[in-house]
């Protein structure tokens, strides 16, 4: 299982949700993104945004986080049940990232991932290039967040 | 650079030196921790049987160093409120422990808002360049600007 060729166009996969504290957003904030907005109530008040609300980056940082610990889960099942494990490789990058409302401290938003296309690659051949539509939920059902990703994934063995 | 940038003072073709940061092999493998930790972020003899050859860091983290770079050089002088996206992002190479990544950014656009008169939008190439010369990441997106004489 998990192998490039295991994939099909329309497999949606939920990763989890996570509820982004004030403290969190202010953290990753003041080490990557110290804008008044995101460090704040007081500094975004003064914005458009109106409240404390987290980074683009950080948005898009948790979705790596909870992506990470879907693949780990599910790596331990299949090899659980001993069965052969593809490697995902890297990514060449992303398409079309949308911060489409504020993260607003409090907020729990729900990620998941949308198979759309299926590559062989042709200058690896042991591998493919898989791309996803990422997106994140909040808790009122606001699309707030969505990326077209593509990764590696290892092709079965031969 | 350190002076206050509004949407007027932007203009098309205006390229914009954002700075350096070098990053240490601690900082790759505390970021990728957090968020990205898989075997080719955190472990330099695990990285190496990967396609990326040897520890690099997360694609995330050079992320967040490129907007580091960008609030303290650039957003943090300026009217900014914020962008609504990234249309286009690349990770090239790898950015490997002690690489110092200097950052520039191509103004390619600039486009006064047609709803709202105090704010105009401003179109960035932007490249993450290595110690080498060689493009590691690079992106174009829209960000918000303030006009002049127009309250936040």
């Amino acid at each position: 299982m998990t192998h490039f060729e295991d994939f099909k166009v329309g497999d949606v996969t939920e990763l989890g949700s996570y509820t982004f504290s004030a403290e969190e957003i202010v953290r990753f904030a003041s080490a990557y993104d110290p804008q008044p907005f995101h460090l704040s109530d007081e500094g975004a008040r003064a914005s458009h945004f109106g409240r404390l609300c987290a980074s683009g980056w950080h948005t898009a940082a948790i979705w790596m986080k909870l992506m990470v610990a879907f693949q780990k889960r599910h790596a331990a099942r299949l090899i659980a049940e001993g069965l052969p494990l593809g490697r995902l490789g890297p990514s060449p990058g992303f398409d079309d990232m949308r911060w489409l409302k504020p993260v607003y401290a409090g907020d729990t938003i729900s990620y998941s991932a949308r198979v759309t296309g299926l590559a062989e690659s042709r200058s690896r051949p042991e591998w493919g290039l898989m791309t996803m539509i990422n997106e994140g939920v909040n808790q009122d059902g606001d699309v707030v967040f969505s990326f077209v990703g593509h990764v590696f994934v290892e092709r079965r063995p031969a | 650079m350190t002076t206050f940038r509004h949407f007027e003072d932007f203009h098309a073709g205006e390229v914009i030196d954002l700075g350096r940061k070098t990053v240490s092999r601690a900082e790759i493998i505390e970021f990728a921790s957090e968020f990205d930790a898989q075997p080719f972020h955190l472990d330099e003899e695990a990285a190496r049987k990967t396609l990326l050859g040897g520890l690099a860091a997360s694609g995330w983290h050079s992320c967040a160093i490129f907007m580091r770079l960008l609030v303290d050089n650039l957003l943090a002088h300026s009217s900014s409120e914020g962008a609504p996206g990234v249309e286009k992002l690349k990770w090239l190479r790898p950015v490997r422990p002690d690489d110092t990544l200097s950052l520039s950014a191509t103004v390619t656009e600039v486009k006064p808002s047609s709803s709202r008169p105090t704010r105009g939008s401003v179109h960035f190439a932007f490249t993450l360049t290595n110690q080498h010369g060689e493009p590691v990441m690079t992106l174009g997106n829209w960000i918000m600007f303030g006009r002049k004489g127009a309250a936040a």
